[in-house]
């Protein structure tokens, strides 16, 4: 039986699809800011900020007026409560995208320090992670949602990476580069945080999707 | 532990089939929720804890429903003592074109099962304070029954039954004829009664069977398609359609 709140449901799945792309988005011109040293796209990322916080509170908006409406069940109510956790992760990466921006903008004042080679790697497994975990919500597809979780301790091996060649090969060894390195081991450490966020969306797709709880329960992946 | 264990439990109306290969356990002291369209076999499932359906003219039962140890479908079942032991509430309230006070003690009279008028009066004072209605009658135990409100009746009719100290109560509908306030006053009184009964309860609403039962089962053309805790059966049933019926795709 075809109904009304389908075409909600249709709705409101759209609204997250735009989030997700707007977010990646964002993901996006702040590393490449990053990586030309464009002051302009930094500061393009941090206003438009703006409207992610707007559709977040649309969308939160959207799922309790669902809820109170439709008094969702099952597969229903375990889709409007995923979107409204995915939304919430994408907020924060969106948050985390400025961070990066502003980093960015201590960055570029400066002399470079060195090529970049580990962030920009990190920076395509946080965007390959994000754009699978969305992915994987808008296809339903626990597979793909399973292996957005099994790349994050890549991440997390990456981020230790930055961080070790930053402090012990130039912060220990001299102490005036210190005004350099520390925002490129922020830019590290919120793109390891982007990645965790896109392992909860990941982790709720699969709740969303199996009904079955694989955050904190690694047993549950296989 | 389980008060009522259902074991391959068939019903016929002629050559009808209501109910096929029911196999089903109820918690004791504990509410468990029956769901389904309409004519799915829930309410018939439901009387046939006190083998109310015996009346129905062409009716063939099999299979075992087993309370306490004993089949109440087997031949030598007293049923008397059966029904004092599980009691009904209907959809709507129905009581005695009698008195508060005669209503509560009909069942005691028939049943024998008190001497002397001083007994009678603790007997409705706790039955009465048990459904929280001693403070609003106490001074009209003489009033016709059927003077009171809908909600009233309904936990009249519950006290009624309460009286004669039963173990299972079985609510067909028991608030569909209710506004959602008084719903949600006898919903609460359900929560207060299940400490001491064991509680099943039939209804077309899911939010209620939501709210209010410690598991939930699914029927569907006289199957028992899912029974589970009703936390599970809401947010991640195992059957298609579970989920269909509970989403509103079925039909």
């Amino acid at each position: 039986m075809q109904r009304h709140f389908d075409e909600e449901l249709k709705e409101l799945h759209k609204e997250i699809l735009k989030m997700g792309v707007m977010t990646q988005e964002e993901i996006f011109k702040s590393i490449e800011s990053l990586k030309n040293r464009d002051k302009s796209q930094a500061q393009a990322v941090i206003s438009s900020d703006e409207r992610i916080d707007e559709l977040e509170l649309a969308i939160d908006e959207k799922c309790i007026d669902l809820i109170a409406r439709y008094q969702p069940m099952a597969g229903d109510l375990r889709f409007i409560a995923t979107s409204m956790k995915i939304n919430a992760d994408l907020e924060r990466i969106a948050d985390l995208a400025v961070d990066i921006s502003q980093r960015v903008l201590e960055v570029i004042e400066k002399p470079i320090l060195k090529p970049l080679i580990d962030i920009p790697k990190l920076s395509e497994v946080a965007q390959k992670m994000v754009k699978d975990s969305i992915d994987a919500f808008v296809n339903r597809d626990a597979e793909l949602a399973r292996g957005v979780v099994r790349a994050d301790s890549q991440a997390d091996s990456l981020r230790n990476k930055v961080q070790d060649e930053l402090i012990n090969d130039y912060m220990a060894k001299d102490a005036k580069t210190v005004d350099r390195a520390v925002p490129l081991l922020l830019i590290a450490r919120y793109l390891e945080r982007i990645c965790d966020h896109a392992t909860n969306i990941a982790e709720d797709v699969v709740y969303m999707v199996e009904a079955k709880v694989v955050k904190h329960h690694p047993e549950q992946l296989d | 532990m389980n008060k009522i264990v259902t074991k391959k439990l068939d019903l016929w109306y002629g050559k009808f089939q209501a109910l096929i290969n029911v196999n089903a356990s109820f918690r004791e002291k504990a509410i468990t929720a029956i769901i389904g369209p309409s004519g799915c076999g829930k309410s018939t499932l439901l009387r046939v804890f006190n083998r109310m359906n015996d009346f129905i003219e062409g009716i063939k039962i099999a299979g075992e429903v087993v309370i306490e140890d004993r089949n109440i479908l087997a031949p030598a079942a007293d049923l008397i003592d059966l029904r004092k032991k599980v009691g009904m509430v209907f959809q709507r309230p129905n009581p005695f074109p009698l008195s508060v006070y005669e209503n509560i003690i009909f069942g005691l009279k028939i049943h024998s099962m008190v001497e002397g008028r001083n007994n009678y009066e603790e007997i409705i004072e706790n039955s009465l304070r048990s459904v929280l209605l001693w403070d609003d009658l106490k001074d009209k135990l003489n009033k016709s029954a059927l003077s009171l409100s809908l909600e009233q009746k309904q936990r009249l009719c519950i006290a009624r039954l309460i009286a004669i100290k039963p173990e299972v109560l079985l609510m067909d509908e028991p608030c569909s004829s209710l506004d959602p306030q008084a719903t949600a006053r006898i919903e609460e009184l359900m929560r207060e009664l299940k400490n001491k009964y064991t509680i099943i309860i039939v209804t077309h609403n899911m939010q209620q069977a939501a709210r209010v039962s410690d598991e939930t089962g699914f029927m569907l053309l006289g199957e028992l398609i899912e029974f589970s805790k009703t936390d599970v059966i809401f947010t991640a049933p195992r059957d298609k359609r579970t989920e269909e019926y509970i989403t509103g795709r079925y039909g």
